[in-house]
């Protein structure tokens, strides 16, 4: 592996193979695909969250307890994969699977009470068919619900490979690019927490 | 800044994480005191938690995705890597005022064609919109 290798022994693993640094490069273009994406779902869902027919209101049933729950278990996860790339740039590989496994524990709590709180809501009366509010809820919030799903299985195979193979210019690359995607959906999140629940709960008092 | 090469921060404590997940929590908390505690206008909420949205979501690619950092000594990944972010938000803030612009400012010319009878009812109101084109 370390063959010709003529980097700084400091650069770290995940950047010193031509296919590690353009992937990662890649993949940030990507992530501003994802900025698209996202961008057309919040914006349906905010041209539309006025129009709830003879559904309930989406202010009424927001709950601050289950909202901040989901916010720290996801905030407390993009801090969690953050130390585990820092372990990785120290080769600690211990350390990477220990707070990937955290990061991974603290995203299937998020989507754990994240589906609470639909169920909660189709039983309160709505769901993506009750209102075209509604519908572009389930369909916004939804779709980050999914990317985060994505994300566990993604993680947990790269995870596996890792325990395999080691730490290498390829398994770092991807190890790193995994954790960009799941910092970004903490990102998608803050939004959702601003954008759709703070929003929600301001016009519904204010 | 954009220039600072990845080899520069290795081992050591992760201080720029815990300083970036501290400054998430502060920020998260004090939107929500902002937006439900408060009695400030609706504007004012509106202006001050998107505008600690937008700061929270820079912590992160600074402090936990290293978007300036360059994957090569003297390099200018870093610098593709803002780019591309900034015009990703560029386009998503497009969209979504521009949506909501437009879906929201036709309706007040739509409401009038679809209601005719009102506005010639309405003649003073008729002659002070007229008044103002």
């Amino acid at each position: 592996m370390a063959h010709a290798e003529t980097h700084d022994p400091n650069t770290p693993l995940e950047y010193r193979s031509e296919t590690g640094r353009l992937n990662i490069l890649g993949f940030w273009i990507f992530l501003g695909a994802e900025i698209a994406l996202f961008a057309t779902l919040f914006a349906t869902y905010m041209v539309l969250t006025h129009r709830i027919a003879d559904g309930p209101a989406l202010g009424a049933l927001f709950e601050v307890k289950s909202l901040l729950i989901q916010t720290f278990l996801l905030l407390t996860s993009s801090f969690t994969c953050g130390l585990a790339i820092h372990e990785m740039r120290r080769h600690n590989v211990k350390g990477l699977m220990t707070w990937m496994i955290v990061t991974l524990g603290l995203g299937l709590g998020f989507l754990y009470f994240e589906i609470q709180e639909f169920l909660h809501f189709i039983h309160e009366g709505a769901n993506i068919g009750t209102s075209a509010a509604w519908s572009g809820f389930f369909v916004l919030v939804g779709t980050h619900g999914a990317h985060v799903t994505f994300g566990i299985f993604w993680v947990i195979m790269i995870l596996i490979q890792v325990a395999r193979r080691g730490l290498t210019p390829a398994t770092s690359a991807k190890v790193f690019i995994s954790s960009l995607y799941w910092h970004f959906l903490d990102v998608v999140w803050i939004f959702i927490f601003t954008a759709v629940y703070l929003m929600g709960m301001v016009m519904q008092h204010g | 800044m954009a220039n600072k090469s990845a080899a520069t921060e290795h081992g050591g404590f992760p201080w720029k994480h815990l300083i970036g997940f501290v400054l998430s929590i502060v920020l998260t908390l004090f939107a929500l005191w902002i937006a439900l505690g408060t009695d400030l206008s609706v504007t004012w909420i509106l202006i001050i938690i998107f505008g600690f949205a937008f700061l929270q979501a820079a912590l992160q690619l600074l402090m936990f995705m290293h978007v300036t950092e360059n994957s090569r000594k003297g390099g200018f990944s870093g610098r593709i890597q803002i780019g591309n972010v900034l015009f990703g938000a560029f386009v998503a803030i497009v969209i979504v005022i521009g949506s909501v612009w437009v879906m929201s400012a036709g309706h007040a010319k739509h409401d009038k064609h679809d209601a005719p009878k009102t506005e010639n009812q309405d003649g003073s109101h008729e002659s002070e919109e007229h008044g103002s084109h």
